[in-house]
């Protein structure tokens, strides 16, 4: 009953989408006021009915519904509660499901707060939207149904959810990214909207920045708890494969932070207005495309889901459709921005346009990289190739060093125009103070030096440095939106400290360990003794047991496991980690290699925690961003109350 | 010329410049490191190339595999079923779902003696699952994706 309850749930959420696409629409057309503000109550209608239909397959999931198939086939009785919440999104149906009731909480934030938007475009932004949850819906019901029932010959118990999804990071991890990935819907939205209303201009800009760094913000956690997961729970130790659909994520997340600078510029100084319509749609159709990638199996991937070719159709369809339909709009309506621009090549319009030159150019790099294996089939007749990760990295790796090298500049850059020399003139001693810091600090911590380490190095910590003394300059005069750059930009500095320090002084060995075999790494000592058979709540595990001792000090001890689990008949191996901020130490089991040897992982990463705190800080920095918009809505009514009182 | 024409032309060839040499550095890089994948009938024939990285995969064939008592060395044969087989040595710790009977996908390199080294195993995770590349030589018809145990 409760199944056919969120099935229904689903229809009318459906029914009230069309309607949504519809109703606001014929009411520009006609003028008609009332259908225009028919969005808001239609929206929260679709909102409703999502959430009621996610409560229906929560309920089925709880309570072990196994006539349900995709129950069925993600859950178990064993399977501990928190999972059994998450499996909800642990495979496709579900987790479009999710996707889609995020799309209509989006659509409904619109509704609400949409105070400095005209009727009539707000009309235009929510019947976009409409269509959109019509497209999700649709595809939702008819292509993959999470409440198909298996009657009347059901599963006695489920074949339980995936091990490897049976983790922290992955209750959490789906549900941050499709918040990015969704929420550039209405930065799409808003784009289409202003291109059929023929009216681009700063106000538009301005409504769109707190949603696009809102949206933005939840891919950057997204992505970097996808990272951390990985590292910890498949990755055997790494951070990033530059696997499809990693891939597919980060390039609406690069385009997205071409989206949030262009932006800043569009409506600070009325420039890049067409090419900034263009990244609102560029970045909500490469969040589609990693929808398509992900889903309709074409690539192969550590997270695909179930291959269905109706599904990757489908998707493929409504991507044309989404992608051709506003890029056609955009050809025919792009061009109504004429604006002189008016800036020097040192201004900050001219590092933003750097930035969003370099941040496309390497999104494009890695969209020709996740593609190239399709194209390359299609063009020969069936030979089956991969791109490895050094082209990702021979190409991605020089693009960012030049954006970081820009970035060093734009706490001190000024619209209109900068006086570069003037600030490299008063700063020539800090930068090479800076620089020697670096390499000295290499020198004597790091058992190697390397010219790419520390060019790198040096220029995260030049941007660190200019961040802090513009900080220090400007300490009486905080806004919000600077301290969200602030912290954005220090983000970068960590991640690049993170990064670097981890790919270039991180030592690991496999090596095969009897009882008693010790082993020296990175001035730390491991000693194995051995492995015994532990109980978990629906696995059996061999737990090692490694000791980790520092001149002759302990430092930990260590259980890594090798895990059973019964039901999906699949073996999960469980890294032990001891974490403190400045390395990690990284043991995982291989397999048993004789009586009692075993093949084990050690690792050491200096500052590998790094990475994601700074992907942390870059989110909260875009947060805190958020704050500024309201603060100046304020200041806006307070100026028109008491129009001499308060000066901007 | 007039100044901003001039100015305007200089942008114009720097983008030119630009962006022509980014795309060509672009292919340098994609076709310096593309793998392709062999079938093992392939390999036994010559068709596939020596000491230069490819994929290789095939199922792993009962009761070859063999590990060496003193290190992480381990030796099997993988076969396309239909009597190609392929022996492959790889030094590490294999994936998780590595077992005797069922498909792995191998990345590393053609020895001159034939042997494959192979430098990542890739193993599925899944019972229904088959790498497309794999299927496609196996003629298997029904391909279904859950997820892959990975190993750098």
């Amino acid at each position: 009953m409760i199944p056919e309850l969120g099935n229904f749930s689903l229809m009318l959420a459906l029914a009230l989408s069309l309607g949504l696409a519809i109703f606001p629409a014929l009411g520009v057309r006609t003028q008609n006021v009332v259908f225009m503000r028919t969005g808001s109550s239609l929206s929260l209608g679709i909102f409703f009915f999502m959430l009621g239909s996610f409560f229906c397959l929560l309920h089925a999931f709880v309570n072990d519904d196994f006539t349900v198939t995709y129950v069925a086939n993600n859950s178990n009785t064993a399977l501990p509660l928190p999972y059994k919440i998450s499996a909800i999104w642990g495979a496709h149906e579900g987790s479009f499901l999710l996707w889609t009731l995020i799309m209509s909480g989006w659509t409904l934030a619109v509704a609400v707060f949409n105070r400095s938007l005209s009727t009539d475009i707000t009309a235009r932004v929510l019947a976009v939207l409409g269509g959109l949850n019509v497209g999700f819906l649709a595809f939702l019901l008819f292509a993959s149904n999470p409440f198909e029932r298996s009657l009347p010959f059901h599963p006695q118990d489920g074949a339980d959810l995936n091990p490897l999804l049976q983790d922290f990071g992955l209750i959490v991890h789906p549900p941050m990214l499709y918040m990015g990935y969704v929420g550039f819907a209405v930065p799409f939205a808003l784009a289409i909207a202003t291109l059929t209303a023929g009216r681009l201009d700063s106000a538009w800009a301005r409504w769109s920045r707190p949603w696009t760094n809102a949206a933005w913000a939840f891919l950057t956690i997204g992505i970097t708890l996808g990272s951390w997961w990985a590292y910890y729970e498949l990755g055997w130790g790494g951070w990033w494969f530059w696997d499809a659909v990693e891939n597919a994520s980060f390039m609406p997340w690069l385009v997205g932070t071409a989206l949030v600078h262009s932006l800043a510029a569009s409506e600070k100084r009325g420039v890049f207005k067409s090419w900034t319509v263009l990244l609102a749609i560029a970045a909500f159709s490469l969040s589609l495309l990693g929808a398509f990638l992900v889903r309709s199996g074409v690539l192969t991937s550590v997270h695909a889901f179930a291959v269905d070719p109706l599904r990757g159709v489908f998707i493929l369809v409504f991507l044309v459709v989404v992608v051709g339909g506003s890029l056609f709009l955009y050809a025919l309506r792009g061009g109504l921005s004429k604006n002189r621009a008016n800036f020097s090549w040192q201004s900050r319009e001219a590092f933003i346009l750097s930035n969003n030159l370099l941040l496309v150019v390497s999104a494009a790099a890695i969209l020709i990289g996740t593609l190239y294996p399709l194209f390359y089939e299609v063009v020969t007749g069936g030979a089956k190739i991969s791109v490895g990760p050094p082209y990702f990295n021979a190409v991605f790796v020089p693009l960012m060093a030049v954006l970081f090298l820009f970035m060093i500049f734009s706490p001190f850059s000024k619209w209109g125009d900068t006086k570069l020399d003037l600030v490299l003139n008063e700063n020539k001693w800090w930068i090479l103070v800076v620089i020697l810091g670096v390499v000295t600090t290499s020198y004597f911590f790091g058992n190697n030096v390397f010219f790419y380490g520390l060019l790198l190095k040096s220029l995260g910590a030049l941007i660190l440095f200019f961040l802090v003394k513009n900080l220090l300059q400007r300490v009486k005069n905080l806004s919000a939106s600077y301290i969200g750059m602030f912290l954005a930009h220090s983000g970068i500095a960590v991640a690049i400290f993170g990064v670097v320090i981890t790919t270039y002084y991180s030592e690991g060995k496999d090596v095969r360990m009897e009882p008693g075999d010790k082993l020296d790494l990175s001035g730390y000592q491991f000693e194995f003794f051995g492995v015994e058979k532990v109980r978990g709540p629906n696995y059996l595990a061999d737990q090692g047991e490694i000791l980790v001792t520092r001149d002759g000090k302990k430092v930990a001890v260590l259980r890594p496991e090798k895990r059973f689990y019964p039901v999906a008949q699949d073996v999960m191996t469980e890294a032990a980690m001891h974490v403190t901020p400045l390395r990690d130490l990284y043991i995982a089991l291989g397999e048993p290699v004789g009586e009692k040897a075993w093949a084990v992982r050690v690792n050491v990463k200096p500052f590998v925690r790094w990475i994601w705190f700074g992907g942390l800080l870059i989110a909260l920095g875009s947060f805190f961003t958020l704050f500024d918009g309201r603060y100046r809505a304020m200041k806006e009514k307070a100026a028109k109350l008491f129009p001499l009182g308060v000066a901007t | 010329m007039k100044p901003h024409r001039r100015q305007r032309l200089a942008v114009i060839l720097f983008l030119l410049i630009t962006v022509g040499s980014g795309v060509t550095f672009m292919l340098i890089a994609l076709n310096e490191n593309i793998n392709l994948f062999y079938s093992t009938e392939q390999i036994l024939t010559g068709a596939a190339p020596k000491n230069k990285t490819i994929k290789a995969g095939g199922m792993v064939l009962e009761g070859s595999v063999e590990r060496s008592p003193h290190n992480l060395e381990v030796r099997f044969l993988i076969s396309d079923m239909q009597g190609h087989s392929v022996p492959i040595i790889y030094t590490g710790i294999l994936p998780d779902l590595f077992r005797e009977g069922q498909g792995v996908v191998t990345e590393g390199m053609l020895e001159d003696s034939g042997n494959f080294r192979a430098s990542r195993v890739l193993a599925k995770h899944d019972e229904n699952y088959m790498p497309p590349e794999l299927a496609d030589m196996l003629n298997e018809k029904h391909v279904q994706n859950k997820s892959w145990s990975k190993m750098p």
